[in-house]
């Protein structure tokens, strides 16, 4: 068993053991199969409308990676435990890995790539700056997904309800005291 | 992940006579897309439910009723679940994560499926997974499995937070199949692993969970779940306890207990509230009455630890209720 086989394994018993490690198709080790359907698909990313043709078993996350070479998302585990795809389904965060393409046909998506307004960085990208949130950045472009809903949600008045409702994203280099105060400055900000 | 063919249901009955045939329901998918994609599930034809209008949370004087589609966020976030059953949403949101709490439903929720380690890894012994292929987990690594339930076919627990609070509420589940409808007990959902561990419950083929039904007991309000975890957020129990207590002049009226974590169901906990009724609602009779929560338990060689932490668990969570207002 390899190391990443391990840790998949375990990453259903304990989420922690899913952290992000380099992207790679979890399906890749599998021989491939031919898809036995294509179903046309039409998404809204960012403002842009997509129309596509889809084999049915492609995630959201490997549409926008693959599909639409939107890479700022993130594959860490691929299990629904890392937080690192998180992506806003029509203004929802969730995780990319664990929702099909073909489940949300019509749907509004909102990536990393569409956060900032042209040139200009939207406030919460602005507080991961001054607040050094992140290290390698793996984790990042899903912790400012996740932050973006954390706020509008209204669970971030305090670093106590940041830390819980930001809990399903792993930070592996553990930037966690810059997140929450980079979630709590823009939420703060959000509210004046 | 195996090619399965994929159809959205515009109706019920559309879906069950798809489920019928042999597809299977896909709501929220973060149970079922992870498991097809590590091949541990290998269904062949899909259905998505999504569509179907069972997004709706109704509150009579009697009850709250909960669509099987309604997400865990909307019915943990919905002002009359919050007044009238506070026992659901703090259950909910000690369970998954914000963003999977967005997606998943409450009938999937109940549905999930084991979190043992070697029901995920192809390549060990597996009766669930592989029936007659043997349990990899009773002489491996077992310190999250169950101690109550179990069988020499497979230790795991019920992984759900949610289905150990409506256990405990009392909870019935509407269903709808190809032979008509009908209504069950949320606890008469989860069948025992006996010698049959592949078979986890109890609905008939192509029967769709359509709604979610929890009295208003006169215990509803004064109601706690607590959950033990190895960190305080967005991981499985290691123990945990609902209770809900309806307390008259410092007398114990009527209390209902389950427990999660240790069962191979969620696990109610009668022989407890039967210590509990007519006694006064203070620590020391939680304590002798919680006591007898372990009669039954046969630990594992590494879950010990599980038989102190049960009661433990349940005298806490009885304080909890008994402090709410
Ligand atoms: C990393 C991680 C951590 C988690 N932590 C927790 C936790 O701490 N506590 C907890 O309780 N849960 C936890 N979960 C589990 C999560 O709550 C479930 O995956 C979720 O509730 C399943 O709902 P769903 O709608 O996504 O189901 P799906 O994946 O769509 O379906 C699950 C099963 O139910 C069936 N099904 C769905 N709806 C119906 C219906 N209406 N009628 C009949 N059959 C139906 C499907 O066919 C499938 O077999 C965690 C999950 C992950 C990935
Ligand atoms: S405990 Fe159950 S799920 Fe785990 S290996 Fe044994 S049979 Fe499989
Ligand atoms: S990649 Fe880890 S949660 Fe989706
Ligand atoms: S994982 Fe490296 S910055 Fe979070």
């Amino acid at each position: 068993m390899s190391r990443r086989e391990a840790l998949q394994a375990t990453a259903g018993a304990v989420a922690f053991a899913a952290l992000p490690l380099p992207a790679q198709a979890a399906d890749s080790a599998a021989t491939p199969v031919p898809p036995t359907q294509t179903l046309p698909l039409e998404v809204t990313v960012n403002g842009r409308v997509h129309q596509l043709a889809v084999d049915p078993r492609l995630s959201v996350l490997d549409m926008l990676r693959e599909r639409l070479s939107l890479t700022g998302t993130k594959k860490g585990c691929n299990q629904g435990a890392c937080g690192a795809c998180t992506v806003l389904i029509d203004g929802q965060r969730v995780n990319a890995c664990l929702a099909l393409a073909v489940m949300h046909d019509g749907a509004k998506i909102t990536t990393i790539e569409g956060v900032a307004e042209g040139e200009t960085l939207h406030p919460l990208q602005v507080a991961f700056i001054e607040h050094d949130a992140f290290q390698c950045g793996y984790c990042t472009s899903g912790q400012i997904m996740s932050g973006l809903g954390c706020i509008s949600e209204g669970h971030a008045s305090s670093a106590e309800e940041i830390s819980y409702w930001m809990s399903g994203n792993i930070c592996r280099c553990g930037a966690y005291p810059g997140i929450v105060a980079a979630v709590a400055q823009a939420a703060k900000e959000d509210r004046t | 992940m195996r090619p399965f063919e994929f159809q959205r249901a515009a109706s019920e009955s559309e879906a069950i006579a798809a489920a019928a045939a042999g597809a299977r329901y896909l709501a929220g998918g973060t149970t079922l897309v992870d498991l097809m994609r590590e091949e541990v599930e290998t269904p062949e034809k899909i259905v998505d439910i999504n569509r179907l209008p069972l997004n709706y949370i109704r509150a009579t004087d009697e009850a709250i009723v909960i669509g099987a589609l309604a997400r865990m966020s909307e019915v943990a976030a919905n002002q009359d679940v919050r007044r009238l059953q506070p026992l659901i949403p703090e259950t909910l949101t000690e369970g998954a994560s914000p963003q999977l709490r967005n997606v998943a439903s409450i009938g999937g929720n109940l549905l999930q499926r084991v979190r043992c380690p070697y029901f995920r890894m192809l390549d060990a012994a597996c009766n669930k997974r592989v029936p007659g292929s043997g349990c990899s987990a009773i002489d491996g690594l077992n310190a999250g499995h169950a101690i109550l339930g179990s069988s020499e076919h497979c230790v795991a627990t019920h992984p759900s937070d949610l289905a150990v609070s409506l256990v405990a509420l009392g909870a019935t589940l509407s269903l709808k199949g190809p032979r008509g409808e009908r209504t069950i007990p949320v606890e008469e959902l989860f069948r025992l692993p006996e010698s049959t561990p592949h078979l986890e419950h109890t609905l008939e083929p192509g029967e769709l969970i359509v709604e979610v039904h929890v009295p208003n007991g006169p215990y509803a309000r004064k109601a706690r779940y607590l959950k033990v975890r190895d960190r305080s957020s967005y991981e499985f129990a290691l123990v945990s306890a609902a209770a809900a207590l309806h307390v008259e002049n410092g007398i114990i009226k009527e209390v209902r207990i389950a427990a999660g974590g240790v069962g191979t169901r969620p696990w109610r906990m009668n022989a407890v509230e039967q210590a509990l009724v007519g006694k006064p609602a203070a620590r020391a009779s939680y304590e002798i009455a919680a006591a007898v929560s372990t009669e039954e338990t046969r630990p594992l060689s590494h879950n010990g630890f599980k038989v102190k932490l049960l009661p433990a668990t349940i005298v806490r969570a009885l304080e909890m209720a008994g402090d709410v207002a």
